[in-house]
């Protein structure tokens, strides 16, 4: 059982990885498709998880990863409590901006389990942006697999002159000032 | 099933205080980091107010329940009698326009008219034929939870009775009420003209329900909409209800749970001793009436780890469909069975709040 570490491989070339972590394995599956339909310039690796932490024994033949992104469920409490469990094995650097939150399952309130408040507490926790999509419907599928491509550029360094702490920026409201 | 060994609670530090209070943003605030629509305005006129859960699909952090919300006491046993152990369908109603509680009388004999024509839709009966329905609007006393509610309306659908006895008594064949109980947050933004009854509690057949309802929404320029109750809400419910002191009998608290499988879904219901239910939320509540989410959660965590370890499911992966406890019992698709009258008032306090916020 090995702790994630953001900094402790070397970067591959013209590369990058993303790992989802979430309850949900179909749901992955189909972010994980959507993410390789996109046109992109680089290499992309997608790994899929259920939780952290990840099995030592494949720890030397597994890339550096870039971004995580954690699923959670807004109808499944299972989800979330999944995921602050995750939280816990990671290094503390990750936390500057490589990490994400995607919840989904908001559309239908009248199904949802979880409160807005504890996953809005999950991302003042963590520093992380945290976005909502309804992973059930293609378009927003399609949508998320942009951004999180976007955000995976920019964790991997391929962007001169902007770094993955710039994501913090994206977290700012009007109401906190 | 019964509790058997101990159950170790971990208690949790309480959180930083979440966001309360503040001026409601006009319009809806996304939940999306960095997107923001606040008002700049003071106390305007119009929809805005300040309530605790103002942003867009909050529920409230904590909630007060109120030590004597008993009956007023110019209730009427019998009514009241009338309104317990029976199964409700929830509808959450917007303000009605120019409603007068004087002019009740009337409003009997113009709905009385407008179910008979109804119902003869399609039909070839003889002009003149009341077709043996009665309607009849009265009020309910003492369903009050504080002094700027408005009175509660009772409506009932009457079949005459076709026996030529003269002391035969009308079946009710359909009952419906509304009523508002402790809804002054609304109560204080809306202007004049406009009777707040926001919970509308139907008993009977649907098609008089729509019938009634179309009526309402003609003369009175309102809206009614099922009030569905989320499982976050119904958790709340369970939480509450568990902890009511109940003199008499004490039936088993209940939960359902819907899991999605394919082709059917499948139902799991959680049976848990009253005084074991009781027990545990003794300890997890640390103000009295007070119940805060941090508690929930923690109630309802203990009961889905106490299942896990049984039958190594995860109920919180599950959706909660319905809760039965002593007090009432709550489905989510808004029905309602309140077997105390005793809690009467609790119940639609938390019901009209569920209401209010699903108007706004």
């Amino acid at each position: 059982m090995s702790l994630v570490k953001p900094f402790d491989k070397l970067p591959t070339l013209n590369a990058a990885t993303i790992l989802l972590v979430g309850t949900d394995e179909s749901q992955q599956q189909q972010l994980a498709e959507a993410i390789l339909k996109e046109k992109k310039t680089f290499k992309i690796n997608i790994h899929v998880a259920t939780s952290l932490p990840l099995p030592a024994e494949r720890d030397h033949i597994r890339p550096r990863i870039d971004l995580i992104a954690f699923m959670i469920n807004m109808q499944s409490k299972h989800s979330l409590r999944n995921v602050e469990a995750s939280l816990s094995h990671m290094d503390a650097n990750f936390f500057l901006g490589k990490v994400c939150f995607l919840i989904t399952g908001v559309g239908r309130m009248n199904h949802c389990s979880v409160e807005m408040n504890a996953v809005r507490k999950l991302g003042n926790l963590y520093s992380s942006p945290v976005l909502f999509c309804e992973l059930d419907s293609e378009g927003i599928r399609a949508a998320t697999a942009q951004r999180l491509l976007r955000m995976l550029q920019i964790c991997a360094g391929h962007m001169p002159g902007v770094s993955a702490l710039f994501f913090s920026s994206l977290m700012k409201s009007s109401i906190d000032e | 099933m019964r509790r058997s060994g101990r159950l170790s609670l971990r208690r949790r530090q309480d959180m930083d205080t979440p966001d309360s209070g503040g001026m409601t943003p006009l319009g809806r605030k996304t939940a999306e980091t960095g997107i923001n629509i606040t008002s700049t305005t003071g106390y305007s006129r119009g929809l805005t107010f300040i309530r605790t859960h103002t942003l867009f699909g909050q529920s409230p952090t904590r909630r007060i329940i109120p030590q004597t919300s008993l009956l007023q006491e110019n209730a009427d046993p019998q009514k009241i009698a009338f309104l317990l152990r029976k199964q409700w369908t929830l509808y959450s109603v917007t303000p009605m326009y120019k409603f007068s509680y004087g002019n009740l009388k009337e409003y009997s004999r113009l709905l009385s008219a407008f179910v008979a024509a109804e119902k003869q839709k399609g039909l070839a009966v003889e002009v003149g034929n009341d077709f043996g329905i009665k309607v009849t609007l009265s009020t309910l006393l003492g369903l009050k939870g504080t002094d700027q509610d408005q009175v509660a309306i009772l409506v009932q659908i009457a079949s005459r009775s076709q026996l030529p006895f003269e002391n035969a008594e009308d079946k009710v064949v359909w009952s419906g009420w509304f009523c508002c109980i402790s809804g002054d947050d609304l109560l204080e933004s809306v202007p004049e003209d406009f009777t707040c009854l926001s919970l509308f509690l139907a008993n009977g057949a649907e098609s008089y329900t729509a019938i009634v309802g179309s009526w309402f929404q003609k003369t009175f320029d309102c809206y009614f909409s099922r009030l569905t109750i989320s499982p976050l809400n119904l958790a709340w419910m369970a939480a509450m209800w568990t902890g009511c002191k109940v003199d008499s009998h004490m039936a088993a608290t209940e939960l359902v749970f819907s899991v999605p499988c394919i082709p059917q879904s499948l139902d799991i219901s959680y049976a848990i001793h009253p005084e074991d239910a009781k027990a545990l939320w003794d300890t997890v509540q640390k103000t009295p009436g007070e119940v805060t989410q941090e508690e929930v959660n923690l109630f309802m965590d203990c009961l889905y780890s106490h299942f896990h370890r049984h039958f190594k499911i995860h109920l919180s992966a599950t959706r909660l469909v319905k809760v039965s406890t002593s007090i009432a019992s709550a489905h989510c698709d808004g029905n309602i069975k309140i077997l105390h009258s005793k809690h009467l008032i609790g119940v639609l306090t938390l019901l009209t709040e569920l209401a209010i916020s699903q108007i706004q």
